[in-house]
């Protein structure tokens, strides 16, 4: 196998000293910002000796609720980095017009918009939306936690292990140029030897694992943990909106795991699945990978939907408008979501009623969705409606959504596509409704439970402040695409000869500076909050007069969240409980039976990663090694059956004494 | 659904458990059946991957050319048969009986072991004929699906001896019974998943 | 930022609609819509879907138009409705009802379903239909609204061949080609037959019809017609590669004598477009100017579709048919080598289109350009060579370019 005997190859596969790109003043640059910012953050953790804690307490940790505030982490470092991304292709597009080059070649630029697709889905949206659920789920059902916990923490630290991937194709060797779902045959090893397509697919491959299992965890929980009462038509809308999510997760992963395996083993071994030659067929990945693509946005879309549904509910004082509907709504959104892929390629030619079948499905997904969003409007109706922070992001969302689901109805009429795909136009849309939508729910969601998971609230004018920043943001940027689209502008184009484009642009990237304005509004915000910490304080648990059960412990709530399984009678249980009157037991704790920490996942995903850089530099030696590790972790993992414990009934206690004197809601 | 909040006054209901409920296992079960429809769906994939590239010789071996019907019969009934032996033991765990346990678990082992070799053989006799996986698309989806099939085979030995030690050293115990469990159902859905392959890539294959 | 607010204040006072007899109604249609919408700037300047040259494309347009009216009926009542809302019950406001348990009504919610659903009725039903008259595989019916295509006229065929970064225009009727140019006469229907080389690219001249996919080894077709005679852009809106930017052609809609003119123009260019020269052309290489060829080898647009342009070679067709047959279990191995196409840039040691480090043979993102790219910036300005095809840096050593150990490769 390895006759040649060179052992530098042998011990470095493809790897040199080559691969560190330190000739290039953006990447030196970005090193250096990365290295003076992370060893700052090491060596502060040092300092404060605080290495022990973080391990015990975080990393190994299998609390749903420790590990959601991870994912969020994760989700917000990414989204820096996405974001970079997306400021450095807005600056170019803007300057590279006529005979100015820019200052980003092809081939870099080509890595930029790779990344930033890669980046903002796989590990920004998806860790955001996972955290938001893995925190928010359990606590909204009753349950002390989800039903594998060590199985969370694992896949958490595979998304983790994914991430660090990606981010290493920046300082070592070259990410994919190949587009975020990288289409044979140019992502295949004819047209794109090298690198980048690797890290693109070991990248996905490891992180993919991750959200399977996430999927299975969420699902279960929801199906076999609810509190007693509880039944399907009773839990929040926020978790039937979860489990939706979880539901198509758990059935378009798997789709995205072979298909990329399939795209692997034809660059790796040299298999013909999607080569032009030899019988392969690239038209087949296009239907593959869209069949996981599409569902995808509506795993994104959905637990967003459902936290403008709690947030509505709870800023109007006012039950949600049509629940039942609201549940049938998200079920069939998702359901349709598996019936619309084709509309991705309409211009493959397919023939005209292929073509049309899936565009009529894609249409009739709206009418669910305009079902959800009359809900959201009769729920306002007839309530008393607080402009706090997350309402004020529903009010941009409202709007802002409605019309980005308008260009997306007109994306699904297939002669109308035939002029709009793979333009500018299409470029907006899904902007419109990926920020206008996923985005604004999470911020939403993150200013709507911050003090669940905090103790105190965020603070509103530096809120405000980063709302108006996004939403100004996003339509100074988005409205000069849509028409560039119409100008019959592509997408993914480094330079234009046109110079009546540069207004255009120059707007756009103008707009791209107030959404960065709006990021660092929110960085502020943390901060400012975390200052203002005492001032913003909520001893009550229940700071917005909520509906459901998260707002019945105490914020934040204690490592097994519910002393005491509430019994629930009616949708919106805490409300519920709160206007009959509870008596929450003052006595009578019991020891609570819970997982422990365990450092194996954090093991299994650093194997994994090992494993994905090892091929992805075809270091075969590392590569085996890290496989046989991990499969030997594994089952050494499963040696240990000592694997809970009973927090004993005196800590109760003492966690609940702070309850006791502060007696929670409005009871 | 249409409760209206009770006027004040109104006898609460209880709305705190004092006694502990037991959360009961079977989380678990259900969990590995969701993971298991995952994995269907990845076989889904590469049978549909099959389905489009199967018939793609580019102007090479088909599978009329390469198949030996009678070694596949021959490792269809030993793969079968495995899930009947694992049936037995399973029969025997219930009966809390560790020793027959383990002999039919070995049993099992051992038929799956037979399967896999014979599986390499017939892969080591195509290989040697040039029909390699990267000699056509149809090979490709060919050595794609069954390969995954047999490395899912592998997969499950690899657990079952797992299994074997843990019920030797710790017994027939509430966790090992639920594993013994878990991995029952990933044997037997991994022998639906062959009569699938069985019928789609060989029979149909040969009759071509 | 002032230079750009400037532009477009300026755009929106220059009156560049051009009155169409053809389609007035709708030209009015549009402006309507525009100025209602508060963005007659956007309809000032050269949105070219929404203001084409070609029946096709001005059907898709119509389309655009008429499916956006139809769901703003439901869209601006929701969005005025949140605001009104938003506004009637803010907290502050304790004269407005509330009704904290108000939840359900039977009649809302058929409203609430029945209005998205009649919409889409509609819009659907205009999308099966216009999906098959639109449908690019279907021959034209008409030239313009109300005018059928003539008995006599006989549509004129190109085949187009997408190539890394140019496209190909073959004429096999007037046995001519043509690189990043084509010309037709106006009011002729055109009939594409369309293809690549390499990786996938769509063809798509905004002016004249929407675009469908130019696939290695496969043809694609596309109907459309020239209404108005002048210059367009066409351009390619798939991701193909470095060059992907400047891969646009000049489309040239000319009356009949002009079309004539060019024809003869393109017939005197000397070079015959055979194989060996195919085969130089199709190496990658950006911003090609134009070029013409007077002659064209016959079939050569089958032997680019079959991926047996080169000598020897074995064609997709032929492939197909030895599968139908059940296969070659014999002939596999001389086959097998008749075959390979995919990794003939690997094995000549040139660079392909999206190869990265370290098979790229450069420094990560280093500034120099990859092969068959056009030098950019100071730095590259006297590289010799770059910018044609074949030439440029040296490829990376070939053990890093190809896959590991692959056990059938000769």
């Amino acid at each position: 196998m390895f006759s040649d005997s060179n052992l530098l190859q042998f011990i470095f596969g493809r790897l040199t000293i080559d691969a560190i790109p330190y000739h290039d003043p953006i990447l030196v640059g970005t090193f250096l910002v990365v290295a003076v910012i992370g060893t700052a953050i090491l060596a502060a953790i040092t300092w404060y000796g605080k290495w022990g804690y973080l391990w015990r307490e975080w990393f190994t940790s299998v609390d749903h609720k420790k590990i959601g505030i991870m994912y969020i982490v994760l989700a917000i470092v990414m989204l820096l980095r996405g974001f970079a991304d997306a400021i450095m292709m807005i600056t170019q597009k803007a300057l590279a017009v006529g005979a100015s080059e820019g200052y980003l070649p092809p081939h870099h630029y080509d890595q930029i918009f790779t990344a930033h697709g890669t980046i903002m889905i796989f590990f920004m949206a998806m860790p955001f939306v996972t955290g938001i659920m893995n925190y928010i789920m359990p606590l909204q059902i009753g349950a002390r936690d989800v039903a594998f916990p060590f199985l969370n923490n694992f896949s958490f630290w595979m998304t983790v292990g994914g991430a660090i991937l990606i981010m290493m194709s920046l300082f070592v060797g070259e990410f994919s140029r190949a587009t975020w779902l990288a289409y044979p045959p140019l992502s295949g090893s004819a047209y794109s030897p090298g690198v980048g397509v690797d890290y693109y697919i070991w990248g996905l491959q490891i992180a993919g694992v991750g959200t399977t299992l996430s999927g299975i965890n969420l699902i279960a929980t929801i199906v076999k943990m609810r509190a007693p009462g509880m039944t399907m038509m009773k839990i929040p809308i926020f978790c039937w909106t979860t489990l939706c999510s979880n539901a198509l997760i758990v059935t378009i992963f798997p789709v995205l795991t072979a298909t990329l395996t399939l795209l692997a083993l034809d660059r790796y071994v040299g298999t013909r699945f999607f080569t032009n030659d030899f019988g392969g067929n690239s038209m087949l990945y296009m239907n593959l990978i869209w069949i996981w693509g599409h569902p995808e946005v509506y795993v994104l879309i959905l637990p967003a939907f459902g936290i403008f549904s709690e947030v509505v509910s709870t800023f109007c004082g006012k039950r949600l408008f049509g629940y039942t509907s609201m549940v049938y709504a998200t079920a069939v959104i998702a359901v349709i979501s598996w019936l619309v892929w084709l509309h991705h390629f309409f211009t493959m030619g397919s023939g005209a009623s292929v073509n049309a079948f899936f565009g009529i499905t894609t249409m009739i997904i709206s009418i669910p969705t305009g079902a959800k969003v009359f809900n959201w409007l009769f729920t306002m109706y007839r309530g008393r409606i607080r402009f706090e922070t997350p309402m004020i992001w529903v009010m941009g969302f409202i709007p802002t959504f409605v019309l980005g689901g308008l260009t997306g109805v007109l994306l699904a009429v297939p002669p109308a596509d035939f002029v709009l795909h793979n333009s500018l136009f299409l470029v907006a849309h899904f902007h419109n409704v990926i920020i206008g939508g996923v985005v604004f729910g999470l911020f939403s969601g993150v200013n709507y439970w911050f003090p669940k998971a905090f103790g105190f609230k965020l603070d509103p004018f530096w809120g405000k402040v980063s709302f108006w920043c996004w939403l100004a943001g996003f339509w100074v940027v988005f409205t000069p695409i849509y028409a560039l689209g119409l100008m019959g502008v592509t997408r993914r184009t480094q330079h234009f000869e046109d110079p009546s484009l540069q207004p255009y642009l120059l707007v756009a990237a103008f707009g791209a500076f107030i959404i960065l304005a709006g990021i660092l509004a929110l960085l502020v915000q943390l901060a400012v909050s975390y200052f203002k910490r005492a001032q913003l304080r909520d001893t009550t648990g229940d700071p917005w007069h909520g509906r459901t059960l998260e707002w019945s412990t105490t914020s934040p709530p204690p490592p097994y969240n519910f002393a005491f399984t509430p019994v629930v009678h009616d949708l919106d249980a805490w409300w519920d409980m709160k206007n009959r009157g509870h008596d929450h037991p003052l006595e009578g704790f019991k020891p609570i039976h819970m997982p422990k920490n365990t450092s194996t996942g954090v093991f299994l995903a650093v194997l994994s990663t090992a494993l994905g850089f090892a091929l992805v530099w075809y270091i075969w030696w590392l590569a085996a090694l890290s496989f046989v590790g991990l499969i030997a972790v594994a089952i050494h993992h499963t040696f240990n059956y000592n694997r809970d414990y009973y927090i004993p009934a005196e800590d109760v206690v003492r966690f609940e004494s702070h309850r006791m004197a502060q007696p929670a809601g409005g009871a | 659904m249409h409760e209206m909040t009770p006027p004040p006054g109104a006898k609460a209901p209880v709305f705190y458990e004092q006694e502990d409920h037991a959360h009961g296992d079977g989380g678990t079960l259900f969990g590995f059946w969701l993971y298991l429809m995952g994995d269907c769906l990845i076989f889904a994939v590469l049978f549909a991957t099959y389905g489009v590239l199967g018939r793609n010789y580019a102007a090479g071996p088909s599978g009329a050319d390469l198949f030996d019907l009678r070694l596949v019969a021959l490792n269809t009934s030993l793969l079968l048969l495995s899930s009947i032996t694992y049936g037995f033991a399973m029969l025997e765990m219930g009966q809390q009986n560790v020793r027959k346990t383990l002999i039919w678990l070995a049993v099992t082992g051992l038929l799956g072991a037979t399967f896999v070799s014979l599986e390499l053989y017939e892969f080591a006799h195509m290989f040697r004929e040039g029909a390699t996986p990267q000699r056509s698309a149809f090979l490709s989806s060919f050595f794609a699906l069954v390969g995954t099939h047999g490395l899912h085979v592998t997969v499950g030995i690899v657990w079952l001896v797992t299994l074997m030690v843990q019920v030797r050293r710790f017994g027939l115990i509430e966790d090992n019974q639920r594993r013994l469990m878990c991995l029952s159902m990933f044997w037997h859905f991994l022998d639906v998943v062959w009569i699938g392959v069985f019928t789609f890539v060989y029979l149909m294959g040969s009759m071509r | 930022m002032h230079h750009g607010a400037t532009a477009l204040a300026m755009h929106s006072t220059s009156p560049s609609i051009q009155p169409n007899s053809n389609r007035l109604s709708v030209g009015k249609v549009v402006r309507l819509l525009a100025v209602l919408s508060g963005s007659a700037w956007l309809a000032g300047c050269d949105l070219i879907v929404m203001n084409p040259a070609g029946d096709v494309a001005v059907q898709q347009r119509n389309l655009i138009i008429a499916s956006t009216a139809l769901m703003l009926l439901v869209i601006v009542p929701v969005i005025a409705l949140t605001f009104v809302f938003a506004w009637r019950y803010r907290a502050t406001n304790t004269d407005a009802t509330y009704d904290p348990d108000w939840h359900h009504s039977t009649q809302l919610e058929v409203v609430i379903w029945t209005v998205p659903l009649l919409i889409i009725i509609a819009l659907g039903a205009m999308t099966w239909i216009s999906t098959h008259t639109l449908d690019p595989y279907r021959p034209l019916s008409r030239i313009a609204p109300n005018q059928p295509v003539p008995a006599d006229v006989k549509p004129l065929s190109v085949e187009v061949v997408a190539l890394d970064w140019k496209w190909l225009f073959i004429y096999p009727e007037l046995g001519i080609a043509s690189v990043n140019e084509m010309a037709a006469p106006a009011n002729v229907p055109i009939t594409f037959r369309i293809t690549s080389s390499s990786v996938w690219n769509t063809f798509y001249v905004p002016a004249m019809a929407g675009m469908i996919y130019a696939m290695p080894g496969m043809q694609t077709k596309l109907h459309a017609v020239m209404n108005q005679e002048g210059d367009f852009t066409g351009i390619s809106g798939q991701y193909s590669g470095s060059g992907f930017s400047r891969m646009n052609f000049k489309f040239r809609s000319l009356n009949q004598q002009g079309f004539d003119e060019w024809v003869a123009k393109v017939r005197s260019a000397t070079g015959p477009l055979d194989r060996n020269v195919y085969t130089e052309l199709e190496k990658p290489s950006e911003a090609v100017p134009i070029q013409h060829y007077g002659t064209v080898e016959g079939g050569l647009f089958d032997a680019i579709l079959g991926l047996c342009v080169a000598p020897g070679q074995m064609c997709v067709h032929e492939m197909h048919h030895i599968d139908r047959m059940g296969g070659s279990s014999e002939g596999s191995e001389e086959n097998r080598k008749r075959l390979d196409y995919d990794n003939r840039r690997l094995e000549r040691g040139e660079e392909p289109s999206g190869a990265t480090f370290p098979a790229s043979g450069r420094a990560p993102r280093s500034p120099e350009e990859p092969q068959g790219v056009m030098p950019r910036g100071d730095d590259n300005a006297n590289r010799p060579g770059s910018g044609q095809p074949g030439a440029g840096s040296g490829p990376a050593p070939s053990q890093l370019n190809t896959q590991p150990n692959e056990p059938h490769r000769h």
